[in-house]
């Protein structure tokens, strides 16, 4: 990389370093300096590597995002209500950082933690370190390293042993400004038998290029839930990289339902392990994007043990030179036996500058499972237009209705009544008229 | 109401009609009859509207209109329907959407009011009735999942409640057990009326015993070889159609 994107990254933790949570903290600050260090030697992903072939960054490294600071606030309880979905608890985070203020959290039952993580490590140090800390400094990318060594904040969600609430909780990410730097950081632990719904919901209340750099962690005990929603509406001109890992306990459950409808370079690293018997996971996306937007999934499901069953469905709707990549690894490792994996990419291109790299990958070490997977690339099937058509709907209200169709597959699996119809209003809002009242 | 005059259709420069001329009045039910490959089907897509075939000479006009000028949905909403031989899934798209949207596109096109779900559901129980089918079935998806038979069903209650002026019903007894043939043809009787006319696209003559045309024409390479009255569906059905391309074949050969 070049010396000056690692200056910069270097000066700017020199400048910051006086107000990052946790500073007093020795772990926390090894890790900071360990994940610079790394940082600095390997720098941003580059083409060259094959987990970003499809995806270029030089416009993230070239630009210079300064990392937000807490004071820079002018939100307003107002906005908050235009973003937020009804009927939630709420953890609000401006350009990266918990406010309390406009958070709406209540009286929280026995067992629940929800905060953010920069209050917890001031309230509970070692069990943020026993969590984090002790995990080796294994990167997946410089973008991870970034995050390491800058994040700010983020939610810090934990649910003891057959914790539930009644309600979901939303977990509302609102950038400002232009030219700022996000990195946040998710917690979330939900102990035995608990059940956790989330809404990551990432919002702009401007327009400008900023950099969102969001990863969490997720840690599903022995029988728990966990459904980890991400709805992504950042800037046309924002980069939002994210990246989530879960891991699983026996009989434990992860559903992502992850829906790209913003952003100008977006790239969403999701992994799940499941390391225990008879582990479940649901991986849903869809992403829905037009002009010069680039949006970039790679998945990949680790069956590390027996009995364990994956499920993924990820759709695509590109319209004007929008471009998707779409990376599906399935692992069943040797042990895995009775694995039941079943994996599909579906894409609908509008235009004829769109384009599509999809690749799902499943490898396969053990002999006794069931794995499965699809791809497909396509337009409009012409003889449903025409069947539409012959029925006396226009072409364009046509069009319409089968790409809203093709998108609702995956909206319909949403079942948190405000996300499903603000999704359903967010895929309407490209319909004419026409359509909205045949639906 | 049609008059297909001199009709010439290509499908990838390949031509399929080689000179139709046909006329049907309103009020009357025509059979279209011929062998696989006689150019039945394209005969029906064209008159919908499909683009797939070319049209390289020939007029068609419908109630005194170029018909060949108005896209699919104008056709449609001129009171053109077409009950496909093969509908399509359209999975996502419920059948009663599909429904009130073809029945409120006619409305308006004509300057009527449209019909809310109140009314448009009263309006489709009793043709539902009429076609022996569930109202489960509104909420599915557009024929996802439906069988053969369903999917014909499903063709017909769309023409019952649409009320065509021209419905073109293509091999819609192809696939059908017995009742549900008899379910098909009463919802195609109870369509006859002085002011439509009906085009019935079929091979065999069994459709013709429960729904009676008043003109049967064959097809035969492209060209109308034949037509006659109702027991020329009979003829055929005895001596098959070798007879009559051997006939075309034989007139074209002393036309060249």
């Amino acid at each position: 990389m070049s010396a000056t994107a690692a200056d910069f990254y270097r000066d700017e933790f020199a400048r910051v370093d006086a107000w990052l949570p946790g500073r007093r903290l020795p772990w926390l600050r090894r890790a900071r300096e360990s994940a610079l260090a790394y940082f600095a030697d390997t720098g941003f992903p580059t083409l060259r590597q094959e987990e970003w072939k499809y995806t270029n960054v030089a416009m993230i490294e070239k630009s210079r995002f300064a990392l937000a600071a807490p004071d820079r606030d002018g939100v307003t309880a107002e906005q908050i209500d235009g973003w937020s979905l009804p009927g939630m608890l709420r953890l609000v985070f401006v350009n990266g950082h918990y406010r309390p203020s406009l958070s709406s959290v209540g009286d929280l039952p026995g067992g629940v933690t929800l905060t953010g993580l920069a209050e917890q490590l001031e309230r509970a140090p070692e069990r943020v370190e026993a969590l984090m800390g002790t995990v080796p400094a294994a990167y997946a990318s410089g973008f991870a390293a970034l995050n390491a060594a800058f994040m700010t904040d983020g939610a810090y969600v934990e649910f003891a042993d057959g914790a539930v609430l009644d309600a979901p909780v939303e977990l509302l990410f609102i950038s400002t400004g232009p030219d700022l730097a996000m990195h946040t950081r998710n917690l979330v632990v939900a102990g035995a038998g608990s059940r956790i719904s989330l809404i990551e919901h990432h919002v702009a209340a401007g327009e400008g290029a900023y950099f969102s750099n969001a990863v969490t962690g997720i840690v599903v005990g022995h029988d728990a839930e966990v459904v980890h929603h991400k709805l992504q509406q950042e800037s046309r001109k924002a980069f939002h990289i994210a990246a989530v890992q879960a891991d699983l306990q026996g009989g434990g459950r992860f559903t992502s339902r992850s829906f790209a409808l913003g952003g100008g370079l977006v790239r969403v690293d999701i992994g799940v392990g499941l390391n225990a018997e008879r582990a479940a996971c649901t991986l849903d996306g869809l992403y829905m994007i037009d002009g010069r937007q680039h949006v970039d999934h790679h998945t990949r499901i680790d069956h590390a043990r027996p009995l364990c069953t994956s499920r993924e469905l990820y759709k695509g709707v590109l319209a004007g030179a929008s471009r998707a990549v779409f990376n599906g690894k399935v692992i069943v490792h040797a042990d895995a036996q009775h694995s039941d994996a079943y994996q599909a990419n579906r894409n609908l291109l509008l235009s004829d500058n769109a384009e599509v790299d999809s690749k799902p990958q499943l490898e396969i070490y053990a002999d006794d499972v069931k794995c499965s997977h699809g791809a497909t690339v396509g337009q409009l099937d012409p003889e449903q237009v025409f069947y539409l058509r012959s029925r006396g709907v226009d072409d364009a209200s046509a069009r319409a209705l089968l790409t809203f169709a093709f998108a609702e597959e995956v909206v319909e699996r949403v079942d948190i009544e405000p996300l499903r119809a603000l999704l359903e209003t967010l895929l309407m809002g490209q319909l004419p008229e026409r359509v909205k009242e045949l639906l | 109401m049609l008059e297909i005059s001199k009709l010439h259709v290509s499908v990838d420069d390949k031509p399929i009609l080689r000179g139709i001329d046909l006329a049907i009045g309103a009020g009357e039910v025509h059979a279209i009859m011929g062998p696989n490959g006689s150019g039945k089907s394209t005969l029906a897509h064209v008159l919908a509207g499909h683009d797939h075939y070319t049209v390289t000479s020939g007029e068609v006009r419908y109630r005194g209109r170029d018909l060949l000028a108005l896209s699919p949905e104008e056709r449609a909403r001129e009171g053109i329907f077409l009950a496909f031989q093969y509908p399509v899934e359209i999975p996502g798209v419920a059948n009663i959407y599909l429904l009130k949207a073809a029945v409120n596109a006619q409305r308006k096109h004509r300057g009527e009011p449209e019909l809310d779900a109140v009314d448009f559901l009263a309006l489709v129980k009793d043709k539902l009735q009429l076609m022996g089918m569930s109202q489960d079935l509104l909420y599915r998806s557009v024929n996802e999942g439906f069988s053969g038979g369903e999917k014909k069903r499903n063709e017909i209650l769309q023409m019952v409640v649409l009320e065509p002026k021209l419905a073109i019903l293509d091999e819609t007894d192809s696939g059908l057990d017995i009742d549900a043939l008899k379910v098909v043809a009463g919802g195609i009787n109870a369509m006859r009326s002085p002011e439509r006319a009906i085009l019935l696209v079929t091979h065999y003559q069994r459709l013709l015993d429960y729904v009676v045309p008043d003109r049967v024409h064959v097809l035969a390479q492209g060209r109308i070889a034949l037509s006659g009255g109702r027991e020329l569906a009979q003829e055929l059905e005895m001596r098959g159609y070798g007879w009559v391309e051997a006939e075309a074949a034989n007139r074209r050969k002393g036309g060249a």
